[in-house]
C-alpha cells in the first residue's frame, strides 16, 4: 500500500490531535500545522488520483478491529476512480478554506479551536471517502457529523448557533437510523460489509424479499431505500433538509467547506458508491429521482425570495444537490459526481464571496442592506460574478457542462420520473440563474443601503481570503472542461474515467435533440439572467409590486413553506410535551429514578454492609478466606 | 523413572532473559552501596536492564524449546508473551517510582532489585512446566513483592499492610503446597504434561482426592490475583504500598498468575472443565461483584482502583472459564491492555502526588481539567478505557473475554459481566466528573518529570492503540497457544 494512502488520514488526525491540545499556546500561529496537514493531503490525493489514471486501484485491510465469527469490522482503504475525484475534491476545496480562515477568523476568540476542528472534519471525511467497507463508512458518516456539530455551534455562546448545531445532530438522527438499518440489513443479506464482496452478491439478491412486521418488501429496494435515508439526512433532501439552512449560524468558511462542497455531498456519495444496489431495484431509483426533482424545485423557489446572503446560497445548495440525485436517480451517477466536483467548486467560491462580502460588511448578513458594494470589494465582485454565471449555466463554465450531462442523462433515462426530472431540471435552472443574479445584484450594485458605520468600514479582504477566492474562480470556470461532450467537440473523459466504478450510461440521444436540450437549459438560464436584470437593476420598484400583488404566495416563500413551523407543531412541540409530562414525570422521575437511584442504593447499602467486613483485621480477613476456601472444597467434594 | 534430568547439559543461552535480570538485581544492590549521592542513576539502570531484558526476550523468540532441565522449564510463545508483560510492567513502575521516591524520600537500591527480583519471579512462574519451580517462582515474586509493600518505613499503614499480605500470602502458599503435594501423591510426578498423561492412564479422572487437590491450587491462585473471597488482602495492601508497587502488583503477579491459571487448567486438568466450570463461574461472579460494588463506596482513589483491579481479574476469569484457545487468548490480550491503561491511571495519581496533597483522595481531582487539561485529558482516556468505552483498548479487551465466554455457554455469566461493568461505570467516572465538572480548590501546577512523561505517553499509545488496531495483538496471542492445550 502506497504511503500516501496511509498519510492522508493520519496527518489530519494528528494536527487534530495537536493543534486541540496544544494550539491554545500557539495563539494566532495556530493554523500552520492544520494548513501544512491539509496541504501535505492535497499532495497525497494528487499522487493518489496520478496513480489512478495510470491504472492502479487499490482495495486492501489494514487491519481488523472486531473480528469475530463471520462479523468483521476492518479498517480498510479503497482507492479508486470515485475515491479519487472524492479526495482531490474534499483536499482541495478543504485546504483553500483553510487558508481562508486565517483572514476570517482573524479575530475570533478559539482560533485553535476552530483549526483543530477544521482538521477533525478533514480526517472524517477522508475517512468517509477511502473506506473499503460500511463499517468504515459509518464511522466517517458520523465523525463529519460531530465535526459539523461542533463547528456549527462554534460560537456556542450564541444560543441560535447551539440550537442550529442541535437541529443539524438531530435531524441527522432519523437519516442515520434508517442508514444504520440498511447497514445492518446489508450484513444480515450478504454476511459481509466489505464493498466488494457485497457488490459482487448483489445479483443474487435480485427478487428476494424481506419481511418487516408481517408485509413483504423487496429486498434490494428496501437495502436501498433505507440507506438512501442516510443519504437525505445528510445531504439535507427533503423532508430532512431544514437542518441545512439553520447550519449558516456556523463560521461561513465552515458554511463553503462542509455544508456546500464537501459533507453534504456525502449522500451522492453513498448512492453513487452503491450503484450495483440501486442498480437492482427501479422503484429505488425512481423514488431517489422523485426526491431530487421535488426538492430541486422546492429549495429553489424558496431561494427566489429570501433575504439573508448565506441562506440564499444554502437553499442554492440543497437545489443543487438535488440535480446530483436526480442524476443517480437516472442512473447517470458519473454526470452526478461530475456535479458534485463542479458544484464544489463554484459553491465554495459563492460561499466564500459571501463571507468576504460578510466580512467587510461588519457581520452584516441581510441583503437589504447592501448594494452598491462593487467598487469597494472588487476582486470579491469579480470571482463571485464568475461563480453566478457558472451556476446559472453560462456555456463554457463549469456548472454548464455538468448540468447539461444531468439533463441529457434524464431526458434520455428510461425510468419513468426521469422527463418529470428533466422538466424540473430545465425549469429549476432558470430559477437558479434568477435567484443568483438577484443576489449578485442586490449585493453588488445599486446604491450602498447599509449604515454610514457600515459604509466606513467597507474594505476588501486581506490576501488570504482572496488569493483562495482567486483559485476557486479557476475551479468554478474550467472544472467543467474534464467532461465536454462529443457533440460540443469534446471527448469527456470524465464519464469514460469513472465508467470502471460508476457504469456508462446506455442510452445516446440523437444531435438535434442533444442541441435543443443545451438550447432549452441554456435558454432558460438567459431567461433567469434577464429577470433578475430586469427586476433589480432595471426597474427595482417591481419586485415589491409583486410582493404587494401577491402577498401570501410571498410569505409563504419567505417562510420556507412553514415546514420548520410545520415540523415543531407536529413533531417537537409535542415531543416536547411528552418528554415533559410523561418522560420526565413519570418514566423519569418514577421510574427510571426509582431504579436508578434505588439500585445504587441498595447497592451502596450493601457495599457499605460488605465494607464492615474489611475492618483491617488480619482474622477477619482469613476467616472469610478459610470459609471461601471450605466451600471452594466443599464445591469439589460434592460437585 | 521419567528421563533423568541433566542440568549439566542444559544450554542456558536461552536463559539470557532471566539470567540477565538475576545478575541486573545484583548489580543494584552492590552497585547502591557505593553511589552515595549519585542514587538517581539506578532507576536508569534497571530501566535499562529491562529493556535489555525484552529486547533478548525479542531475539530469542525464534528459539522455543520444551524442555530445559529435564522439562521442568519451557520457552514458548505463551511464556514469552505473558514476560513481555511482566518486563513492560517493571519498566512501567521504573518510570513511575523516579519522581515517587524523590517526594517521598525512599531508599533506592534494594527497591529495584526487589522490583526486578519480582520480575525474575514471575518469569520462572509462567514458563514452569513443573510445579516445583512453579512454587520457586511464585514465591521468589511474593516474597520480593511483600517487601517492596512495606518499602514506605515511616508509614505505618504501609509496614500494617505488607505485614498482612505476608501473612494471608503465606498461608495460601501453604494451601497450593498441600494442593501439589497430593497431586503428587496421586500420580508420582510434579511434571505438567505427565500429570495429565497419569490422569488417563490411572483412571483419575474422577477422583475426589484429585479435586480437593485442584481445589487446592485454584484456592491459592485466586488469593493471587485477588478474586473473590480470597481478596481480602488486596484493598489494605494495594492501599498501603507505595503508589508505584501498588500499580505493579496489580499489573505483574496478576498477569503472571494468570498465566499460570491458564497452564495448569489448560494443560494439566483440561478433561475436568465440566466439574471446575461452574465454580469458575461462581467465583468470577463474586469478583465481579464485590470490586465493582464496593469500589463505589470508596472516596480513596487508590484504593478505588484496587477494588476496580478485583473486579478487572473477575473479567479476565471469563477467559479462563471459556477454556478455549479463543478464552486464554483473550486473557492474554487483557493482561497487556490492562497493564497499559492501569499503569497510565496511577500515573496521573503519581503526578499529583507532592508534598502537600497525595493525589489519592477524590477531591484531590476536582478541577484537574482547568488547572491542568492535558493531565485530565489523559485520566479521561484511562477511565474510558478501564470503564470499557470504545475506541480505547478496554473496550476490546471486555469485548473478546465476553465473547469468549459467550461462545462457552457462559450466557448468564456474561449478562451479569455486563451489567457490573455498566456499574463500574459509575466510579470510573465518576473520576471524570470531578475532574471536569468541580471547580479547583487551589489553582496549583503540577511538577512533571520526564520518566513519568513518557510513561503517560507510553500509556496512551498503548490504550489508543491496542484499541484502534487490536489484531495483532490477538493474532500473536492466539498462535501462542496450539502448543498450549492439545
Amino acid at each position: 500500500m502506497p504511503i500516501y494512502l496511509l498519510l492522508l488520514p493520519i496527518l489530519p488526525l494528528g494536527s487534530f490531535i495537536l493543534t486541540f491540545l496544544f494550539g491554545k499556546r500557539l495563539g494566532r500561529k495556530a493554523h500552520w500545522l492544520p494548513i501544512c496537514a491539509v496541504l501535505s493531503c492535497f499532495g497525497c490525493a494528487v499522487m493518489a488520483l496520478l496513480d489512478v489514471i495510470n491504472g492502479v486501484t487499490i482495495n486492501t485491510d489494514l487491519y481488523s478491529w472486531i473480528s469475530s465469527g463471520s462479523f468483521q469490522v476492518s479498517v480498510g482503504f479503497l482507492l479508486d476512480e470515485l475515491t479519487a475525484v472524492m479526495l482531490i475534491v474534499v483536499t482541495s476545496i478543504s485546504t483553500l478554506v483553510h487558508i481562508y480562515s486565517v483572514g476570517y477568523m482573524h479575530d475570533e476568540p478559539g482560533y485553535y479551536r476552530f483549526f483543530s476542528y477544521l482538521s477533525l472534519f478533514t480526517f472524517s471525511m477522508l475517512m468517509l471517502v477511502l473506506g473499503n467497507n460500511f463499517a468504515q463508512l459509518f464511522f466517517g458518516w458520523e465523525a463529519v457529523g460531530l465535526s459539523s456539530y461542533l463547528l456549527i455551534g462554534f460560537y456556542y455562546e450564541k444560543e441560535s448557533a447551539a440550537n442550529a448545531g442541535k437541529k443539524a445532530f438531530i435531524v441527522n438522527r432519523f437519516g442515520d437510523f434508517g442508514f444504520s438499518l440498511g447497514i445492518i440489513l446489508v450484513f444480515l443479506t450478504f454476511g459481509t460489509l466489505h464493498y466488494d464482496q457485497v457488490f459482487a452478491q448483489a445479483a443474487s439478491i435480485t427478487d428476494q424479499t424481506f419481511p418487516v412486521f408481517g408485509m413483504v418488501f423487496d429486498l434490494p429496494t428496501l437495502i436501498a431505500l433505507l440507506l438512501f435515508c442516510g443519504a437525505i439526512g445528510k445531504s439535507a433532501q427533503l423532508p430532512l433538509h431544514v437542518w441545512l439552512p439553520d447550519a449558516m449560524e456556523g463560521p461561513t468558511p465552515v458554511s463553503a467547506l462542509i455544508h456546500a462542497a464537501t459533507m453534504v455531498t456525502a449522500g451522492v456519495f453513498l448512492v453513487a458508491r452503491c450503484n450495483p444496489l440501486f442498480a437492482l431495484s427501479t422503484t429505488a431509483l425512481n423514488v431517489v429521482t422523485m426526491v431530487g426533482a421535488v426538492t430541486c424545485l422546492f429549495a429553489a423557489t424558496i431561494a427566489l425570495v429570501q433575504v439573508d446572503i448565506k441562506r440564499v446560497v444554502a437553499y442554492s445548495t440543497v437545489s443543487q444537490l438535488a440535480y446530483m440525485f436526480m442524476a443517480c436517480g437516472v442512473g447517470a451517477y458519473s454526470a452526478g459526481i461530475f456535479h458534485l466536483f463542479t458544484h464544489a467548486y463554484f459553491k465554495a467560491l459563492l460561499f466564500l464571496g459571501c463571507g468576504s462580502v460578510i466580512h467587510a460588511m461588519s457581520s452584516e448578513q441581510d441583503v437589504r442592506k447592501m448594494g452598491g458594494l462593487k467598487k469597494y470589494l472588487p476582486v470579491t465582485y469579480w470571482t463571485f460574478l464568475l461563480a453566478t454565471l457558472s451556476i446559472s449555466g453560462i456555456p463554457g463554465l463549469a456548472g454548464f457542462f455538468s448540468k447539461d450531462a444531468i439533463l441529457a442523462a434524464a431526458f434520455s433515462s428510461p425510468i419513468g420520473a426521469g422527463k418529470i426530472a428533466w422538466f424540473v431540471g430545465t425549469l429549476v435552472a432558470g430559477m437558479t440563474a434568477f435567484y443568483s443574479f438577484r443576489l449578485f445584484f442586490l449585493t453588488f450594485h445599486g446604491t450602498f443601503r447599509g449604515t454610514e458605520e457600515q459604509r466606513h468600514h467597507l474594505h476588501e479582504s486581506p490576501a488570504t481570503m482572496t488569493v483562495p477566492l482567486i483559485l476557486l474562480a479557476v475551479g468554478a470556470v474550467s472544472a467543467g472542461w474534464f467532461c465536454i461532450p462529443p457533440i460540443l467537440g469534446g471527448h469527456a473523459p470524465w464519464i469514460s474515467f469513472l465508467a470502471p466504478v460508476l457504469g456508462e450510461p446506455g442510452e445516446h440521444l440523437g444531435h438535434a435533440t442533444e442541441w435543443g436540450l443545451i438550447a432549452t437549459s441554456v435558454g432558460a438560464g438567459l431567461v433567469g439572467i434577464a429577470t433578475a436584470t430586469l427586476l433589480y437593476v432595471i426597474r427595482p420598484e417591481i419586485p415589491d409590486r409583486l410582493r404587494d400583488a401577491w402577498p401570501k404566495v410571498h410569505s409563504w416563500l419567505f417562510n420556507k413553506y412553514s415546514i420548520d413551523e410545520l415540523y415543531d407543531g407536529a413533531l417537537v412541540q409535542p415531543a416536547i410535551r411528552f418528554s415533559r409530562k410523561v418522560l420526565l414525570h413519570v418514566v423519569d422521575g418514577k421510574l427510571i429514578e426509582g431504579v436508578v437511584n434505588g439500585i445504587p442504593q441498595a447497592i451502596g447499602s450493601f457495599g457499605e454492609r460488605l465494607r464492615k467486613i474489611q475492618n483491617g483485621q488480619v482474622h477477619t480477613y482469613l476467616s472469610v478466606m478459610s470459609t471461601g476456601a471450605l466451600a471452594v472444597l466443599i464445591w469439589m467434594l460434592v460437585r | 523413572m521419567d528421563t533423568a534430568p541433566n542440568f549439566i547439559l542444559t544450554p542456558l543461552a536461552p536463559l539470557a532473559p532471566e539470567l540477565l535480570l538475576i545478575c541486573l538485581g545484583l548489580l543494584l544492590v552492590v552497585v547502591d552501596l557505593f553511589l552515595g549521592e549519585k542514587r538517581h542513576i539506578l532507576p536508569w539502570l534497571a530501566a535499562l536492564g529491562t529493556l535489555t531484558g525484552l529486547f533478548l526476550l525479542g531475539n530469542g523468540s525464534g528459539h522455543f524449546s520444551d524442555g530445559l532441565f529435564g522439562g521442568m522449564y519451557i520457552l514458548d510463545a505463551y511464556s514469552l508473551f505473558f514476560k513481555v508483560i511482566c518486563l513492560i510492567g517493571v519498566l512501567f513502575t521504573v518510570m513511575l517510582s523516579v519522581r515517587y521516591l524523590d517526594t517521598e524520600k525512599m531508599h533506592q537500591g534494594e527497591y529495584y532489585s526487589l522490583l526486578v527480583f519480582a520480575a525474575v519471579g514471575m518469569m520462572v512462574m509462567v514458563s514452569a512446566a513443573d510445579m516445583i519451580v512453579l512454587y520457586l517462582g511464585l514465591e521468589l515474586m511474593a516474597l520480593s513483592v511483600y517487601c517492596l509493600v512495606g518499602l514506605l518505613k515511616s508509614d505505618s499503614r504501609s509496614n500494617e499492610a505488607a505485614l498482612k499480605y505476608f501473612l494471608m500470602g503465606a498461608f495460601s502458599s501453604g494451601i497450593l503446597l498441600y494442593g501439589i503435594s497430593l497431586i503428587y501423591g496421586m500420580t508420582g510426578t510434579t511434571d505438567l504434561q505427565l500429570i495429565s498423561q497419569r490422569l488417563t492412564e490411572l483412571n483419575l479422572a474422577d477422583n475426589t482426592l484429585l479435586f480437593i487437590a485442584l481445589g487446592m491450587v485454584l484456592i491459592a491462585f485466586s488469593f493471587k490475583v485477588a478474586a473473590a473471597p480470597f481478596h481480602m488482602w488486596a484493598p489494605d495492601a494495594y492501599e498501603g504500598a507505595p503508589t508505584p508497587i501498588t500499580a505493579f502488583m496489580s499489573v505483574g503477579p496478576k498477569a503472571a498468575s494468570f498465566a499460570v491459571l491458564g497452564r495448569i487448567l489448560l494443560s494439566g486438568f483440561p478433561e475436568l472443565h465440566v466439574h471446575w466450570g461452574p465454580l469458575i463461574a461462581g467465583i468470577a461472579l463474586l469478583t465481579m461483584a464485590t470490586g465493582n460494588i464496593l469500589a463505589i463506596s470508596q472516596t480513596n482513589i487508590k484504593r478505588m482502583l484496587a477494588y476496580s483491579s478485583i473486579a478487572h481479574a473477575g473479567f479476565a476469569l471469563l477467559g479462563i472459564l471459556a477454556t478455549s484457545n479463543e478464552g486464554v487468548s483473550a486473557i492474554m490480550n487483557y493482561m497487556l491492555i490492562y497493564a497499559f491503561m492501569n499503569m497510565g491511571a496511577f500515573a496521573i495519581i503519581i503526578m499529583l502526588n507532592n508534598r502537600e496533597r497525595r493525589g489519592e483522595q477524590l477531591k484531590d481531582y476536582r478541577g484537574l481539567a482547568q488547572t491542568n487539561p492535558v493531565a485530565a485529558a489523559l485520566m479521561l482516556i484511562f477511565m474510558f478505557s478501564l470503564t470499557g468505552i470504545p475506541p480505547t483498548a478496554g473496550f476490546i479487551g471486555k469485548f473478546y473475554l465476553f465473547l469468549a465466554a459467550m461462545n462457552a455457554g457462559y450466557t448468564g455469566t456474561v449478562i451479569a459481566a455486563v451489567i457490573l461493568s455498566a456499574v463500574s461505570a459509575y466510579y470510573y467516572l465518576r473520576v471524570v466528573r470531578y475532574m471536569y465538572m468541580y471547580d479547583s480548590e487551589k489553582g496549583e501546577a503540577v511538577a512533571m518529570s520526564p520518566s513519568l512523561t513518557a510513561a503517560l505517553i507510553f500509556a496512551v499509545i498503548g490504550v489508543i492503540g491496542l484499541g484502534v488496531a487490536p489484531g495483532w495483538v490477538l493474532e500473536m496471542a492466539s498462535q501462542s497457544l496450539p502448543a498450549l492445550a492439545q
